[in-house]
């Protein structure tokens, strides 16, 4: 007879043994999902530094409002994926389920605004191509700026996507009674990777929209 | 063995130093700080992902074997920007021997 709670894995010798080696897992995981956003980021620090002025002046034409309401939204989200997993941790997975739900909503809100402003450069030719227009800096540079932007914000969104569908199955595993406080390893590291998205905001938000606001109107 | 976690005061606590970070870059970045804009923005960036590392994402409460597997990505990412930036920034340092655009 199996019960719908999963038991402990034969290759551990207790739960805290098998809690510990998801965690560790999960940490190789986000270790190369590190070197990869790094990578970008590096890229991008590279570019800058090489046309500063450029980069300054296509910056100030990103969504200072709504890039930062964004990242409140990121954060208050990470807020609830932690209360999540306290919830897990106590065996309360009605909260559990709760707390997941809101902050499935938060990362839906996120995306809603980042499609909002993506729409709004659109309008205003701000995609790299032939109909790109920008004045007050060297075209190709700012367009170099642009392609940035949208390649590490739309790769952190599809992060945020696929964050999004993690957690409503760890709801459908909750709902499904198969996570209990010995045994809540699968939430824990859903929230991990969560977070690791909201990391990667963290930098990617001053980068793109902070740098150079204060250097005028562009 | 029960497994240490912190409690929901804490996390709130943090939240509330996380979003006092964001009202304080977003404030400073409109002063210009030249030439430290860049890097005070980056010390806050990495101030609130610590933050998020330590306690949100339990590191702070983890065994040293955690440590590790978190630092190691850390560590790699640290010798990419040391080693890439050393070459990349100080490049114009050179160019007044040299000649020439570097």
């Amino acid at each position: 007879m199996r019960s719908s709670a999963p038991a402990l894995a034969e290759q551990f010798d207790s739960f805290e043994h098998q809690r510990e080696s998801s965690v560790l897992g999960m940490w190789v995981f986000l270790g190369a999902e590190m070197i990869f956003f790094g990578g970008a980021i590096l890229g991008f620090v590279e570019f800058r530094h090489a046309y500063v002025a450029d980069f300054n002046a296509a910056s100030n034409h990103t969504k200072i409002v709504l890039g930062t309401v964004n990242t409140a939204v990121l954060l208050t989200s990470s807020l609830f994926m932690a209360l999540a997993v306290h919830a897990a941790q106590e065996g309360k997975n009605r909260r559990l389920l709760g707390f997941l739900a809101a902050t499935m909503l938060l990362g839906t809100a996120f995306l809603a605004v980042k499609f909002a402003e993506y729409y709004l450069e659109v309008v205003e030719g701000l995609v790299p191509g032939p109909r790109f227009r920008m004045d007050g800096a060297d075209s190709r540079h700012a367009q170099l700026f642009f392609v940035c932007y949208f390649t590490m914000t739309g790769v952190h969104a599809l992060h945020l996507i696929i964050g999004i569908a993690l957690l409503g199955f760890l709801g459908l595993r909750t709902l499904g009674g198969k996570v209990t406080p010995q045994n809540h390893n699968v939430v824990e590291v859903g929230g991990l990777y969560w977070h690791f998205v909201d990391i990667v905001w963290i930098f990617l938000f001053p980068l793109l929209y902070l740098l150079g606001r204060h250097a005028g109107h562009g | 063995m029960d497994e240490p976690k912190a409690s929901v005061r804490i996390y709130v606590a943090i939240y509330v130093a996380l979003m006092a970070l964001v009202a304080l870059t977003t404030g400073l970045a409109y002063l210009d700080l030249a030439p430290w804009s860049a890097t005070v923005a980056m010390v806050i960036a990495g101030a609130k992902a610590v933050l998020v590392i330590l306690y949100f994402m339990h590191v702070r409460y983890g065994t040293r074997l955690t440590w590790v597997f978190a630092g190691a990505g850390f560590y790699f990412l640290g010798i990419l920007f040391f080693l890439t930036l050393n070459d990349v920034l100080t490049r114009s340092w050179l160019s007044p021997f040299l000649g020439g655009t570097p």
